[in-house]
């Protein structure tokens, strides 16, 4: 209170110049490498104007001084007090190769989980169609209409089509299908904010739809068929929803926190990069597979035949286990363990 | 200031600062800002796309729908990152998306709490406008997950006190320790508020005007009492600024302050 206010913002305001042009540069350019001096200038600077706004701070009559030097510091306490990794530049291919895989491996048991709950699903579903031939129609939405009719019908429909969508129709319908599966996968993401029991719903109805067609297709004697039409998309599509349906669970784990020590907020932000990575390998995934499945499973056994379908997509599916089971694994060192001090010396 | 207002972060230097948070109609107002921009970029985009599918049928409609999806989810991701947590709406608004811990804003943060902004969104924003109004800090249920907070930036204009207050004789300076008292009773925000009404004087209604200069200077005058001589004849609104004048030039006489420089020097 008794300091000279005026002297005082005169002599400090050099200082504050230079913290905030020091500031601007970090910020501008967030790549560069700071040398030593540097950094310890910027310390320096960062504490003087922190001791500028405790003074400032019992000073009455400047409320504009003060809201300066705050957004000053709040700027610089973010820089120095940012401990998180901060990777320097973006390498699309180590994240591919390395941090998408190592991320769904940390998460395998919610992975688990969202398998477990679809094929709950898939198993309610194939037991409504088969006790009940009805539950089709009452089950399926707006969206599978053509799966309503006899499967049988529709194979045959399909393998004497004489012409298929233009190449422009296809490219639509690989759109739709990449938008649709996509945001399917974002609210499995985000339904995880209501402790899980949306992701839970809608991983289960994405089962039930699943099983029904299924045991529809299978029971009529199109086994084959339909392993030809969603084996090339569906190995990698239906992996895809589930790792949202993963990242969703996750996050649900976050928030319920079972059996961790930290706090609420320390879980999330544990889990945000995280979170980001598996939703980012989602839609990569869906892309591939929206693609496939508008060019490719469309076409049926005379123009394709089904044993290539099949084997491609089992291909599909082996590089996947591959990719995520093996991908980016560090080879283990040997440890070195220190030798204890000799008893003799 | 309400607690709901501010965010207060304490550094382990022990400084605590503060920052303001935004409330659901500042937000509201960016986000309609936001969407008209959007839907105006898609407008566009949606007549290039129709040329395009004149010339290339499907694909452009492909090209579209695709375009479409990724504006509607990459505008708000693209422009926080990018412009360190403000769009368009919230530069033009003056607010900024941060770390509730004021730590630097992550592209993962801004990925997830745009993201879930769909759950937000049920219905008609429904359960993000609820959630912003009963937390603690402002926050959507996006932002409580990826961890952020809204703030406002206030424009940091220095008033032009020069104009405002000079030559003006101030009776009050007379009294040196009743004007300390004063500074050290006064609060920032009770300065800055007679401030305020000071600049915006010429504003008010003739009436509005005294009764407002007329609770003003009864609050300060509750703050100090000064001697009857330096208070008599002078209007509430004078007294008042009289009152700013000591609060904000506390050392414009220096008679003091030059004595010690040449002590010093």
């Amino acid at each position: 209170m008794i300091i000279d206010l005026q002297r005082f913002i005169t002599s400090e305001r050099p200082y504050w110049t230079e913290l905030e042009s020091l500031l601007y540069k970090m910020e501008f350019d967030p790549k560069q490498v700071l040398n030593l001096a540097t950094v310890r200038r910027f310390h320096y600077l960062y504490e003087r104007a922190a001791a500028g706004l405790a003074k400032v701070n019992t000073f009455a009559s400047e409320p504009d001084t003060r809201r300066y030097l705050e957004s000053l510091i709040a700027r610089a306490y973010g820089e120095i007090h940012e401990t998180r990794d901060r990777r320097h530049r973006f390498v699309p291919l180590v994240w591919f190769f390395q941090t998408l895989p190592q991320t769904f491996r940390r998460h395998a048991r919610a992975f688990w989980l969202s398998v477990g709950i679809t094929m709950a699903g898939a198993v309610f579903g194939g037991l409504a169609v088969a006790f009940d031939p009805d539950a089709k129609a009452a089950i399926l939405p707006e969206m599978f209409a053509n799966h309503l009719n006899d499967p049988s019908e529709r194979v045959a429909r399909e393998e004497h089509r004489t012409r298929h969508e233009s190449a422009g129709q296809m490219s639509t319908f690989s759109a739709r299908l990449m938008v649709n599966n996509i945001k399917v996968s974002i609210n499995a993401l985000a339904l995880g904010l209501s402790w899980g029991i949306g992701t839970i719903v809608l991983l289960f109805y994405n089962g039930i739809i699943l099983g029904l067609i299924a045991v529809d297709y299978v029971a009529a004697g199109q086994t084959v068929f339909l392993l030809g039409w969603l084996l090339p998309h569906g190995v990698i599509e239906l992996p895809a929803v589930l790792m949202g349906g993963q990242a969703g669970l996750v996050l649900a784990g976050a928030l319920i926190g079972w059996g961790q020590r930290r706090g609420l907020r320390a879980r999330l932000r544990a889990v945000t990069p995280d979170l980001t990575t598996l939703i980012f390998g989602v839609a990569l995934m869906l892309v591939w597979a929206g693609l496939v499945e508008a060019f490719f499973s469309q076409y049926h056994e005379p123009v394709l035949p089904y044993a290539v379908k099949i084997t491609f997509g089992c291909l599909e599916l082996a590089l996947l286990v591959a990719f995520l089971s093996r991908a980016g694994q560090t080879r283990p060192t040997k440890a070195v363990l220190p030798q204890p001090p000799s008893a003799s010396a | 200031m309400s607690k709901t207002s501010t965010l207060l972060i304490r550094t382990p230097e022990g400084i605590v600062f503060s920052q303001l948070l935004a409330g659901p109609v500042s937000r509201f107002m960016a986000w309609l800002i936001d969407a008209a921009i959007l839907f105006a970029v898609s407008s566009i985009l949606g007549i290039v796309i129709v040329l395009l599918s004149m010339v290339t049928g499907g694909a452009g409609q492909a090209i579209g729908l695709l375009a479409f999806f990724v504006l509607s989810i990459g505008y708000s991701i693209y422009f926080e990152w990018m412009w360190r947590g403000q769009t368009l709406g919230k530069r033009i608004l003056r607010l900024r998306v941060m770390d509730a811990e004021g730590l630097r804003l992550k592209f993962s943060q801004v990925v997830i709490r745009n993201l879930l902004r769909v759950v937000d969104m049920i219905p008609m924003y429904l359960v993000g406008g609820l959630a912003l109004v009963l937390s603690r800090r402002a926050q959507r249920l996006g932002d409580f997950a990826a961890n952020t907070v809204v703030i406002r930036i206030p424009k940091l204009t220095e008033p032009n006190l020069d104009q405002l207050l000079a030559g003006k004789f101030n009776s009050l300076r007379a009294f040196p320790h009743l004007a300390a008292r004063l500074r050290q009773r006064v609060s920032a925000e009770e300065g800055s508020l007679a401030l305020q009404a000071l600049v915006r004087r010429d504003l008010l209604e003739p009436q509005a005007r005294l009764e407002l200069f007329a609770e003003l200077a009864n609050h300060f005058r509750a703050k100090v009492a000064f001697p009857t001589e330096a208070t008599d004849g002078t209007t509430d609104e004078q007294y008042v600024r009289n009152i700013v004048d000591l609060l904000y030039r506390s050392n414009r006489p220096a008679a003091g302050a030059a004595a010690v420089d040449s002590a010093t020097a």
